[in-house]
């Protein structure tokens, strides 16, 4: 008897990975492909959706191949992808209408400026769980329809539907068979009722949107077809967002459970259950996950828009370094900050502050300060936004974070780590998986298939790879963290309305 | 990896092994050290002689850096690049072998740790990524050690009864790592420990550095007093792995 697998595709902002996944959660083979970043305007974020299609195509079977194990031996496809990214296709030639416009994008800005005046912006926001803000989807695809002459007849007619990444990917997967999305990624469009888990009426006129190009909701941990293209006859078995896929991940499945992962951005997730809480600080009500046939769970999200690319920011548009890893490096050349906060508000703040207006700064410059002391500033940027998350997550669920588990491509940067485990006084745990996003996707699709029995059973894969603990004087943490929310105030009302 | 030359890749690594050396070093030194054919090897070191890249002293044969090189410097692989890009590979060794992992690479005639991963048995352990280690006591210095062309060789500190401390036997020890492809550490550093390492090898088959599991002997050890053959094999699964990644061609 051959020996089965489940695979997951991660289909990032930065790149997209096939992984292989044996039944221990191990990572047995993985192929990956980064896409082109299109920066069109200041602001503007896209992709060629065709491209990821493209290299998704190429990497299914590079990924097998390398496992040595044929489609065969394929028991359930799992996707985790980039959220609130969005694309308008035609239903019959298959060709994108332009670039999908990514969540960083914030071309939406004037647009949600004046919904947030109309009248049902409040009732909007409490059906979806969300602010009104330029990372959701909802506004997006509204700006779409309104700056493409025709496409709302042509959306109207169900000639051209709309997906997130994952209701792209599915569509192409299964030969143009289905047109889903899971309520994972729903839940970030502002068109879903979170509690209902349909869609809203109200959000759809409200933000003007056609019923007819969306896609159908489905549970994240079912059904989605079986693949005729990319790994043909492997059925689809689950889908999630990203962040919601390393909760899972990293076992979350009970209320109270937390994880941070640190990728492009980086995202705090806490399971709150059945119960959808909704934040007086600046948190996301969002979906965790939703097994078919029972009821979902939630969780309470701190979203912060840059941190990894800060660090991509560093290398490709200031050439200081020549790979991303090459920032803890440098910044290991010098003893402190040197007096200098880079705050990178370059997609406005997102968690807790939500200011769309926003711009980044760099603060504190004097003729001392060397690139040594920039590349500390960017890692501590990440790390005091992350205690900007985690405090107004512990005010909002009552509870307190005593440790925090992490994963994500920034997880490799020991001095990152001991910055974040410093700033929030509390241990930071990596598990023995760096790729939680995948191993989520492929725990779900798994668990789909009942390649895995039961959620009890993947708790018992995790394990501690990693533990740094806080060793920062008090005294330092308070005045470090004062200067840095001096620095974070001076981002704000850079841009003015028109 | 396409549009790359692995000519160019090859000539690279062997400035890098001359760059590392003491001095000179002959051509069957250098196609050893890189696992390369002794005619290709000759072939680059021609080219780069033709661009003044490498020299040639006239009475023994043995090539050193040329003088157009001295400006260039020599930096290897950024370890925390190294880090980052084996993260992913150490993670499942940890998981298969049930003990800890460990990354090294040369700093100053030490073994320099650049990444561990914990024994995936959620008792209380350190991260000792930043900590040094003896090259010719470890299993992972007799890695470093063995694809090292003509290094300094190590003051032999004696840590335990069965520390090599006889240049012979540590020069014939290496001999037998270059030739198995992995080198073994059995109560060599500390009473009651073993550990089993192999190379991560970048462009043109350059060992950048070594990855290892370490733990009791009971646990790492056949009946035999030899490192489990399945252990072996995960260890040098990973490393070639992580090559792969690195650009390594084989
Ligand atoms: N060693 C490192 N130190 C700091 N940042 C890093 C390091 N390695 C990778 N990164 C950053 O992490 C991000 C990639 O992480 P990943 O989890 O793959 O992101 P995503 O899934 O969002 O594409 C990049 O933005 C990169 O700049
Ligand atoms: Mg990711």
């Amino acid at each position: 008897m051959s020996e089965k697998y489940v695979v997951a595709i991660d289909q990032g902002t930065t790149s997209t990975r096939c992984i292989v996944f044996d039944r221990r959660g191990q990572l047995v083979s993985l192929a990956q492909q980064e896409h082109k970043q299109h920066f069109p305007r200041p602001g503007w974020v896209e992709h060629d959706a065709m491209e990821i299609w493209r290299n998704v195509e190429r990497l299914a079977p590079r990924v097998l191949s390398r496992a040595g194990i044929g489609l065969g031996q394929v028991a359930a496809v799992g996707i985790a992808n980039q959220r609130e990214t969005t694309v308008i296709w035609d239903r019959r030639t298959g060709v994108p209408v332009g670039r999908a416009i990514i969540w960083q994008d914030t071309r939406t800005d004037a647009l949600v400026h004046a919904l947030g005046d109309a009248r049902d912006a409040g009732a909007v926001s409490d059906i979806s769980g969300l602010p009104l803000a330029t990372y959701f989807s909802g506004p997006r695809l509204r700006w779409m329809l309104d700056h493409t002459p025709g496409l709302r007849a042509r959306a109207e007619r169900g000639e051209v539907i709309c997906g997130t990444m994952e209701t792209w990917l599915i569509w192409n997967l299964t030969g143009r068979a289905q047109h889903v999305t899971d309520v994972t990624n729903a839940s970030r469009t502002m068109l879903l009722d979170v509690r209902a888990l349909d869609w809203s009426a109200r959000a759809l006129d409200f933000f003007g949107i056609p019923r007819a190009m969306l896609p159908e909701v489905r549970a994240s941990i079912g059904a989605f077809g079986t693949a005729t293209e990319g790994f043909p006859g492997v059925r689809i078995g689950a889908a999630l967002g990203d962040q919601q896929a390393a909760l899972f991940g990293q076992t979350c499945f009970t209320p109270g459970e937390a994880k941070c992962t640190y990728g492009t951005g980086s995202f705090l997730l806490l399971n709150t259950g059945a119960e959808l809480v909704r934040s007086e600080h600046g948190l996301l009500s969002t979906v965790a996950y939703q097994i078919e046939g029972e009821p979902a769970a939630y969780a309470l999200e701190g979203s912060i828009a840059i941190t990894g690319s800060l660090v991509q920011w560093f290398r490709d548009q200031l050439e200081l370094i020549s790979s991303a890893p090459e920032i803890e490096t440098l910044a290991r050349t010098v003893a402190d900050n040197g007096g200098c906060y880079i705050v990178p508000a370059f997609s406005g703040l997102y968690a807790p502050y939500w200011r769309s207006e926003a711009r980044g700064v760099i603060v504190g410059l004097t003729s001392y300060i060397t690139k040594g002391h920039l590349a500390r500033a960017v890692l501590e940027a990440t790390a005091w936004q992350t205690r900007e998350v985690v405090d107004a997550m512990n005010t909002d669920s009552g509870l307190t974070l005593t440790t925090l588990k992490v994963d994500g491509g920034m997880t490799a940067d020991h001095l990152l780590m001991q910055m974040i485990t410093d700033v929030l006084d509390v241990p930071v745990v990596r598990p023995l998986a760096a790729e939680t996003v995948s191993l989520g996707a492929a725990y779900a699709a798994g668990l789909a298939v009942g390649y895995w029995p039961d959620l009890d059973g993947l708790r018992r894969n995790w394990h501690t790879a990693a533990q740094w603990m806080p060793a920062m004087d008090p005294r330092l943490r308070t005045t470090e963290y004062a200067n840095w929310r001096r620095a974070v105030e001076r981002t704000f009302d850079w841009i003015q309305p028109a | 990896m396409p549009g790359t030359v692995q000519a160019i890749e090859r000539a690279a690594a062997i400035l890098r092994t001359l760059a590392g050396g003491p001095g000179r070093l002959g051509l069957s030194e250098i196609a050893r050290t890189l696992d390369l054919a002794k005619g290709t090897t000759h072939g680059i070191l021609r080219t780069l002689q033709l661009v003044g890249f490498v020299e040639q002293d006239r009475v023994s044969g043995q090539y050193q850096l040329g003088g157009a090189l001295l400006h260039l410097g020599t930096s290897f692989l950024d370890i925390n690049e190294l880090r980052s890009r084996s993260i992913n590979w150490a993670d499942p060794l940890a998981a298969r072998s049930g003990e800890s992992v460990r990354i090294g690479t040369v700093l100053e005639g030490r073994v320099l740790v650049v990444h561990h991963v914990f024994r995936p048995d959620d008792t209380f352990q350190t991260l000792d990524v930043g900590a040094l280690l003896p090259l010719h006591a470890t299993a992972l210095g007799k890695v470093l050690l063995a694809y090292r062309a003509g290094g300094p060789v190590p003051e032999l500190e004696r840590f335990t009864r069965l520390t090599l401390t006889d240049p012979r036997a540590l020069s014939g020890a290496l001999e037998g790592v270059r030739e198995a492809g992995w080198a073994a550490e059995i109560e060599e550093f500390l009473l009651g420990q073993a550990a089993v390492a192999a190379p991560i090898r970048g462009y043109g088959g350059l060992v950048v550095g070594a990855i290892g599991v370490s733990g009791p002997v009971d646990r790492l050890c056949d009946s035999h007093y030899r490192p489990r053959p399945s252990l072996v094999g995960y260890v040098r699964d990973a490393a070639r792995a992580i090559s792969r990644d690195l650009g390594a061609t084989r």
